[in-house]
């Protein structure tokens, strides 16, 4: 069974079916527009700065995030991709696969890295990254960046720059497309 | 390898053979070894994964290659590991296979890896323990984690094994890896031929997934890798093979051979190698040879396999479902369908 | 005490006799049901329809049952001297009764091996504890090693009958001649385990495509019928009389056929192992699979029902062989070989095979009491007059093998949790009922 099939299958994966549009894809581009803007000022321009994509879904807002700061800055920052599998805490829960490996070629060491996610949850992603973080050196500060923050964390992690803050419900889902943000449910 | 008629048990917490994983399982484990590589190339090559898992050694035959191999994944995956002290010895009546096995699951151990002189001992070992058992070389039978690391390193330099043509060259009748290497690397869709003298190609080698050949000038300048398997001393006294030397003339891969063989054309060997006899001394050095990308890869594929069995969650065997478990409040990413 | 085996169905070569009518012999093969009633002598007293007993007779249900004569096992180890932890003579009788059999030729493989008056004389003493007859064999040569013979003549003024090195060959070809010629002047049979050692030496199951798979080195068909080649050409030589042991190929018993048909004085046996599984069971690494002669190529085992349902076997024989499941815990080379035997034989024919009831006693009862010159006491046709010893047997009745229930004291089967159909109701030895109702009674005197 493709290990893709494998997680999507009840009873841990199952379909997503979307409720209502959160932000449309236009709104999504001004939202990281905006975000790019905020990691600039924020760090004083991008020399020192690592965009690091979380596997999935980060991977491709932290391009996009990269394509928005070169326009910007005129330089691309350098940009990496993180699998946190192996970090995670529910090893042996459910399945839990590697999905790319990692990609990260610098050391991070006194570098800024902003980790990039769709969505904030629970928080424990995050923690798994900044545990496998430090396999790459010690970085001068970490960064979180995410299109959506859905509330209900269970650890004590925040995001610096945030697309748009959503609540929700717990068993509601939230689906980031390059065509926008849905809010909706997984049926099994 | 053709299955006459039943079958033989499917991976569920074990890897006892390469025939239980199927084409799924075997890309499964590779996809996998594909991330551990590249924790290998870290500064600190670890990671937490099977943190609070004690992973056992039970080796009765000798091997430090393979043993400091799996003791490094363990490690590398944060597991405890520990060696279960038994001598060849004890292979005779008497300490028998199951009072260890009792032992072994009384220290609540997750998984053991098991090499030893009997082919099914591994088998008969997973029957008494609730752990995971990996077979590291089980007599002439199987030696299924060599062979998924061979493909692994195929598949670096060569890209998918679909179509690729591998000769293994040696003395097949006698090898575990040639078995499992013909399993695997068939389900992976290469086509793969047994070059031997009669006396060491395996009894009904026509019923095996493999060409057969007793040429190996034919057959080199077609393949894309040439497997070569060591010769061992002990089969002179056999009478399997008259000398050494002979087999280096008639076998061997001498300068002269490797000169008939494509550009690209990999060599490979498990080691350890006997330069001058299956292999002309300067030959592992040279680009083309990859037994040290061979023993590196080990390290990934047995993370992988360990990771798999133990930490995943995952189910190997061929065509499962994955091990179910309650929904886990826990949920970090959102799923994508 | 007289017994009355009532309504059961009786195979069509039984001779009617009693009070009430003329000795007939119906001639037919189709069965019949009748009663039989034994006598207090120990001997059958009358057999008809409808029998009437005296006051006292213990009466035994035999209706909607196939009354038959006791089967004949011509191939028993049963441990006993030297190796009384696998079984002893007593506990392998239970087995055998409760699978039908009234005679067990038990083989000389103890320690020590029976090669001479004195172990003759004391596995007859432990055979007084069975509950069916033991018939002792001796061995060819002095224990069994194959360098001497054995005081073949000695034993035989005692009265035993089949002489075997059980399970191993007679290696020397000069050997081999001198015992033929040796025990050709005596009414005696030599049994023969048919084995080439120098080609099956490190072999564990049998060679071919199976063993090059599983990486387990192979007993190949060929060191079998070269020593059945053997074996058949010094039987011309010599004379002798030779009975060919549990053949497992195609080749060994086309050749024993041919020679049989030639007029040769061979005969041979089959195992059920040998007509009811294949060589691919070892796959599992189980060596409840590994026993000898080895499980053979499916072609074999084909060849081997081919022979049964063709009429050309002249027996079929357990090899009971019980291992103590410490030793049988053990990777596939290291382990011993063997499985139990006694009680699943019968159930394995008539699962198995498409065999009528005349066929199945020919087989199991008639043709081995024959081999090992018993058909003065066992075997068929029932007839008043002959000793009782009777199996009456419930062909429908389904059970499933649990080798933790067998009356031996071993485990070993290799048919473990398997569904057979056909189970012995009750067992008449010598006139006396040691198996009613599938349960041991108690012990002959």
């Amino acid at each position: 069974m493709a290990e893709r099939e494998r997680r999507g299958t009840p009873p841990f994966g199952g379909v997503f079916v979307a409720r209502s549009e959160v932000m449309s894809a236009d709104e999504m581009q001004r939202a990281l527009w905006r975000m790019a803007h905020e990691i600039v000022e924020r760090n004083h321009g991008t020399a020192e700065v690592v965009l690091i994509g979380l596997q999935t879904g980060g991977v491709p807002i932290a391009a996009r995030l990269a394509d928005a700061l070169e326009k910007i800055e005129s330089v691309r920052p350098h940009a990496g991709s993180l699998d946190v599998a192996f970090h995670r805490d529910d090893i042996g829960l459910r399945p839990v696969l590697p999905e790319e490996p990692t990609d990260i070629r610098s050391d991070l060491t006194g570098k800024t890295v902003v980790l990039v996610d769709d969505v904030l949850f629970t928080g424990r992603t995050v923690r798994a990254a900044l545990d496998a973080l430090q396999d790459f050196g010690r970085p001068r500060a970490v960064q979180l960046a995410v299109i959506v923050d859905r509330g209900h964390r269970e650890l004590p992690i925040r995001a610096d720059f945030v697309g748009k803050n959503l609540p929700t419900r717990r068993d509601e889902a939230v689906n980031v497309t390059e065509n926008g943000v849905e809010l909706g449910e997984v049926t099994k | 390898m053709s299955i006459p008629e039943a079958s033989i048990a499917r991976a569920d917490r074990h890897l006892l053979q390469i025939e239980d994983l199927g084409r799924d399982g075997i890309e499964e484990v590779l996809r996998t070894a594909t991330s551990f590589h590249e924790v290998n190339q870290r500064a600190i090559p670890k990671v937490p994964a099977l943190r609070g898992k004690t992973v056992a050694m039970l080796f009765y035959e000798n091997s430090t290659r393979t043993r400091v191999s799996f003791e490094t994944a363990a490690k590398r995956l944060s597991a405890d590991t520990m060696s279960i002290a038994v001598s060849a010895s004890s292979v005779a009546k008497g300490e028998s296979l199951r009072d260890t096995a009792q032992t072994i699951e009384a220290m609540g151990i997750d998984a053991v890896v098991v090499r030893h002189s009997s082919a099914g001992a591994p088998h008969l070992i997973s029957k008494w323990l609730d752990a995971s058992v990996i077979n590291a070389g089980d007599g002439r039978h199987a030696h299924p984690t060599q062979a998924l690391l061979d493909c692994f390193t195929v598949q670096q330099r060569l890209g998918p094994l679909d179509g690729k043509r591998i000769a293994i060259v040696g003395d097949i009748k006698h090898s575990r890896v040639a078995r499992s290497n013909v399993a695997a690397f068939t389900a992976l869709g290469a086509e793969v031929t047994l070059v031997a003298p009669r006396t060491l190609m395996p009894v009904a080698a026509h019923s095996w997934n493999a060409e057969v050949s007793h040429d190996i000038d034919a057959v080199l300048p077609k393949m894309d890798v040439v497997y070569l398997l060591r010769i061992q001393q002990e089969r002179m006294s056999e009478a399997l093979l008259p000398s050494l030397r002979e087999y280096t003339l008639m076998f061997g891969l001498t300068t002269e051979r490797l000169a008939k063989m494509a550009d690209h054309t990999l060599v490979m060997h498990p080691g350890p190698m006997n330069r001058g006899v299956e292999i002309a001394g300067h030959i592992p050095e040279l680009d083309r040879s990859v037994m040290v990308q061979q023993v590196q890869n080990g390290v990934s594929v047995r993370m992988a396999v360990l990771y798999l069995l133990l930490g995943s969650g995952v189910d190997l065997g061929a065509g499962s479902v994955p091990a179910s478990t309650a929904p886990d409040e826990n949920a970090t990413a959102e799923v994508a369908p | 005490m007289t017994l009355l085996l009532r309504g059961g169905t009786v195979p069509g070569d039984t001779v009617f006799e009693g009070a009430a009518f003329e000795r007939t012999v119906t001639g037919t093969t189709e069965t019949q049901l009748a009663d039989v009633l034994v006598g207090d002598d120990g001997l059958i007293a009358e057999i008809g329809p409808d029998l009437s007993a005296p006051a006292g007779t213990l009466e035994l249900d035999a209706s909607g049952a196939t009354v038959a004569p006791g089967l004949v096992d011509l191939q028993a180890n049963l441990c006993q001297p030297g190796f009384e932890e696998g079984e002893t003579i007593e506990t392998g009788s239970r087995a055998a009764v409760l699978g039908g059999y009234t005679a067990v030729v038990v083989m000389p493989n103890t320690n020590p091996a029976v090669d001479s008056a004195g172990v003759v004389r004391e596995v007859r003493a432990y055979a007084e504890k069975a509950l069916c007859h033991i018939e002792v064999a001796g061995a060819i040569t002095v224990g069994r090693a194959g360098e001497q013979l054995a005081p073949i003549g000695e034993m035989a003024s005692l009265g035993v009958r089949i002489f075997t090195d059980a399970d191993t060959g007679v290696t020397n070809d000069r050997l081999m001649r001198r015992a033929m010629e040796y025990a050709a002047g005596m009414d005696v049979t030599l049994a023969l385990h048919a084995d080439v050692e120098s080609l099956s030496a490190d072999g564990h199951m049998n060679e071919g495509e199976w063993s090059s798979r599983l990486g387990i080195p192979g007993i190949p068909a060929e060191a079998e019928e070269l020593m059945v080649m053997r074996d058949i050409a010094l039987c011309r030589l010599t004379g002798a009389r030779v009975h060919f042991q549990h053949l497992s190929t195609a080749a060994s018993i086309a050749m024993v056929v041919a020679a049989r048909d030639q007029g040769l004085p061979v005969t041979f046996d089959v195992t059920p192992a040998n007509f009811t599984l294949t060589d691919g069971a070892c796959a599992s690494f189980d060596a409840q699979f590994k026993v000898s002669p080895p499980l053979r190529a499916t072609v074999d085992r084909d060849a081997v029902r081919a022979a049964l349902h063709a009429g050309s076997v002249d027996a079929i024989a357990t090899n009971h062989a019980p291992q103590p499941a410490h030793l049988k815990d053990h990777p596939f080379d290291l382990a011993p070989a063997g499985a139990l035997g006694l009680q699943t034989a019968l159930a394995l024919v008539t699962t198995q095979l498409e065999l009528d009831m005349a066929q199945t006693i020919e087989l199991m009862s008639t043709g081995p009491a024959r081999v090992a010159g018993l058909h003065d006491s066992h075997g068929g046709p029932l007839a008043a007059g002959r000793p009782a010893n009777l199996m009456v047997f419930d062909p429908d009745v389904a059970w499933t093998v649990n080798g933790a229930q067998s009356a031996s004291l071993s485990r070993n089967t290799p048919y473990e949790g398997m569904q057979l159909r056909g189970q012995v109701r009750h067992t008449i030895v010598n006139g006396r009922a040691v198996v009613r109702d599938a349960e041991i009674q108690g012990a002959v005197q």
